[in-house]
């Protein structure tokens, strides 16, 4: 019998299973589940490798700007294996398309390191000339666009770059990276509503750290998951472990091969936490709970996890994590020490890029500040 | 030679450089299968099909948004946004996103594109299809800033800002979209950019202008009397990059300046010309330099052609800068 008033829906079903998992925090795992994955054990070690490099670059990083030596750092800690995890699976001629923390897959596919270091120090190595604070990396080999500080306004251009690849049929995908924050924003809902009305191969990431500064995802919106808001526009959406770095791997494989067939937009919740300061200008412990945050940052540390799952699995042996760590860590200190001594990018810089060709105006207005420019000590 | 309205040099214009450059798309709101609210991408889906003259959804920060990530992706867009009152939801995208990709990727990120929008009042548009917001583009780093005031020349400067390497706002007076009419070459020609027109030569006094203004300029001159004071009447054609040579030329000549724009008065474009010939040209002044622009208002609707530069107006400004 048909009531007199309609009952409202409250949300879709299915959503409310726990998010997809393959490793248990504490390292464990079903066998039969992992082989089912078939996921190459180079592959396994390249995660690996990846993670602990980011890990180690942004320990040094963030003590450096205590130190004074760089202006700013904002960490991925903790979030490591959706970072890594994700862009692992795209392929190589796939664009990312990134917010804050996802410089660590700019390195996972190719991004020197040495490139990356110097974008820090804003130096004249740096690619994008000392333009923007730490943190904005960008390149075209890496195919990793050059992000702004604004949040989801990266998204639409996500789905326009995946809107053109489908046009030219070059079979790429383009995955569109965002926080829980960028959920609140605009440009997420038309970045969404455009990729489902024309169907663009874009994998959109969300990495729900939980945190945006002080505003917990609770005050972020009303909806328990992120995922439902990509289902009202048509995108079928999979919430996984964000520190489990293969569910995020095999989770993200499936969805840009979906996107690669033209099954149209996707969307992943890598559901984390940022254990770490939203950057080196932020106090988290005015503001929340850090008992919550230490449970984070040991217990579910994606690092720890995966670790012992290599271990368990025979494909790391401690001296063999303790030699890559080494390995890693000079790396870093090597590249660091050469980056930091280069100059910063000639005055010129100032005016180039604004067009394609220094206009007069721009000359002009140079050789004012030139002029006025303290005169360097001759000796 | 065919006689052409705005609406259709700007069709011309697309249509062979679509037909030229296979990544040439078009985007925007009821520009595909209805052809544009104006008409001006009529039948262009028709030619060049859905996937390059998209119909998009309601929403101009996503058309714009999208259209960076296609010009990212080596496409070269035209977005066309129905109204410039309707930009805003896009300006954050235009501002902090296109007008900046180049320079803050270091060249790696180019996003060459052009934004058509119709602007300004005269069409009882009221608030919301009236505005006129160039100096809010010309101000933003980064952007070239394009209005043609006549067919001619809005399909030469058309087809050269399909072909830039830098984004362009492409702003179209659509009080004249119809009523400016005059001969447009069959085929390709280009317009440079940054190149200003001396519509007629005059000794008295110099006129800046642009858009639909020159025709109110020269309705002032022609039906007002104002041509017995010889102005010289140049229409800017490109605010961005500014023919300043052109412009200083005619002041040191004249002495006298008359700067007319529909926008509101303060910090319009105006104001930045008048700026550049107090720096440039202060010792070849003769008269104040006077402008005629809209209100300091919102734009109204029952007094729109009380708000408005008239004739008469720029009759009085001419007059009264010529006889100081």
């Amino acid at each position: 019998m048909s009531t007199a008033v309609p009952t409202p829906v409250a949300r879709p079903s299915g959503l409310d299973q726990a998010p997809y998992q393959l490793i248990a925090p504490d390292g464990r795992c079903d066998a039969a589940r992992i082989d089912a994955c078939a996921v190459p054990a180079a592959q396994l070690l390249a995660l690996y490798r990846g993670m602990l490099r980011i890990r180690l670059m942004d320990e040094r990083l963030l003590t450096m700007q205590r130190q004074g030596r760089i202006s700013f750092y904002g960490e991925a800690r903790g979030q490591e294996a959706a970072v890594v995890g994700t862009a692992a699976a795209l392929g190589p001629e796939d664009y990312i398309v990134p917010a804050l923390r996802e410089a660590g897959a700019a390195l996972y596919r190719g991004l020197p390191l040495a490139a990356y270091i110097a974008q820090i120090f804003g130096n004249d190595h740096d690619l994008t000339r000392g333009r923007q604070m730490p943190c904005h990396p960008g390149s075209r080999a890496a195919r990793y666009v050059t992000m702004s500080s604004c949040i989801g306004t990266q998204l639409p251009h996500a789905t326009g770059m995946a809107m053109a690849a489908q046009q030219l049929r070059d079979g790429h995908v383009i995955a569109g990276y965002m926080g829980d924050g960028a959920t609140s924003e605009g440009d997420f809902h038309v970045a969404l509503n455009f990729a489902g009305v024309f169907r663009a191969p874009v994998v959109f990431v969300c990495q729900n750290n939980q945190w945006a500064i002080s505003t917990p995802v609770s005050q972020q919106t009303a909806t328990p998951t992120m995922a439902e808001k990509a289902l009202a526009y048509g995108l079928p959406a999979v919430r996984c472990d964000g520190n489990d770095v293969l569910a995020c791997y095999v989770a993200m494989r499936a969805l840009v091969a979906r996107a690669r067939r033209g099954e149209g937009p996707q969307f992943l919740e890598a559901l984390t936490y940022r254990v770490s300061a939203h950057s080196s200008s932020d106090d988290p412990s005015r503001y929340r709970d850090e008992s919550v945050t230490a449970v984070w940052r040991e217990a579910r540390c994606p690092l720890v996890r995966f670790r012992a799952f290599l271990l368990g699995r025979g494909l790391l042996s401690p001296e063999g994590d303790s030699a890559l760590r080494e390995e890693l860590d000079a790396e870093v200190r090597a590249v660091i020490t050469a980056e930091e001594s280069v100059a910063p990018p000639p005055l010129r810089s100032l005016i180039e890029d604004v067009f394609a060709l220094v206009p007069p105006h721009l000359v002009e207005q140079l050789a004012e500040v030139a002029a006025a420019l303290p005169q360097k000590p001759a000796h | 030679m065919p006689v052409y309205n705005i609406i259709q040099a700007v069709n011309d214009a697309l249509r062979l450089e679509m037909r030229k450059n296979p990544r040439v798309v078009v985007l925007g709101e009821d520009v595909g299968r209805f052809g544009g609210v104006f008409r001006a991408t009529t039948g262009l889906q028709e030619e060049f099909g859905k996937d390059r003259v998209m119909d998009t959804p309601l929403a101009e920060a996503g058309i714009i948004g999208t259209a960076i990530g296609m010009a990212l992706y080596g496409l070269r867009p035209v977005a066309e946004i129905q109204f410039a009152d309707f930009i805003f939801p896009a300006f954050d995208q235009i501002v902090n996103e296109l007008a900046k990709f180049r320079y803050r990727s270091g060249g790696e990120y180019p996003a060459p594109m052009v934004i058509r929008t119709p602007y300004g009042g005269g069409i009882r548009g009221g608030h919301y299809h009236s505005q006129s917001p160039e100096a809010l583009f010309a101000h933003t780093a980064g952007l070239k800033v394009i209005i043609p005031s006549n067919p001619y020349d809005a399909k030469g400067l058309l087809l050269t800002a399909l072909r830039d390497e830098d984004p362009v706002m492409f702003l179209e007076p659509k009080r004249v979209y119809r009523a400016a009419r005059g001969e447009v070459p069959e085929g390709e020609y280009t317009i440079p950019f940054g190149q200003a027109k001396i519509v007629r030569e005059g000794q008295g006094l110099t006129v800046l202008c642009y858009g639909a203004m020159l025709h109110v300029v020269m309705e002032a001159l022609e039906k007002q009397g104002a041509a017995e004071f010889d102005p010289e009447v140049i229409d800017l054609r490109s605010l961005v990059p500014l023919d300043t040579e052109t412009i200083l030329e005619s002041v040191r000549k004249t002495g006298r300046v008359v700067i007319v724009h529909e926008a509101q008065k303060t910090c319009g474009f105006g104001a930045e010309l008048s700026a550049l010939i107090a720096e440039k040209a202060l010792l070849h002044l003769e008269a104040p330099i006077v402008r005629v622009c809209g209100l300091d208002t919102p734009f109204p609707y029952t007094l729109e052609m009380e708000y408005l530069p008239s004739p008469e107006r720029i009759t009085k400004a001419i007059a009264d800068t010529a006889r100081f």
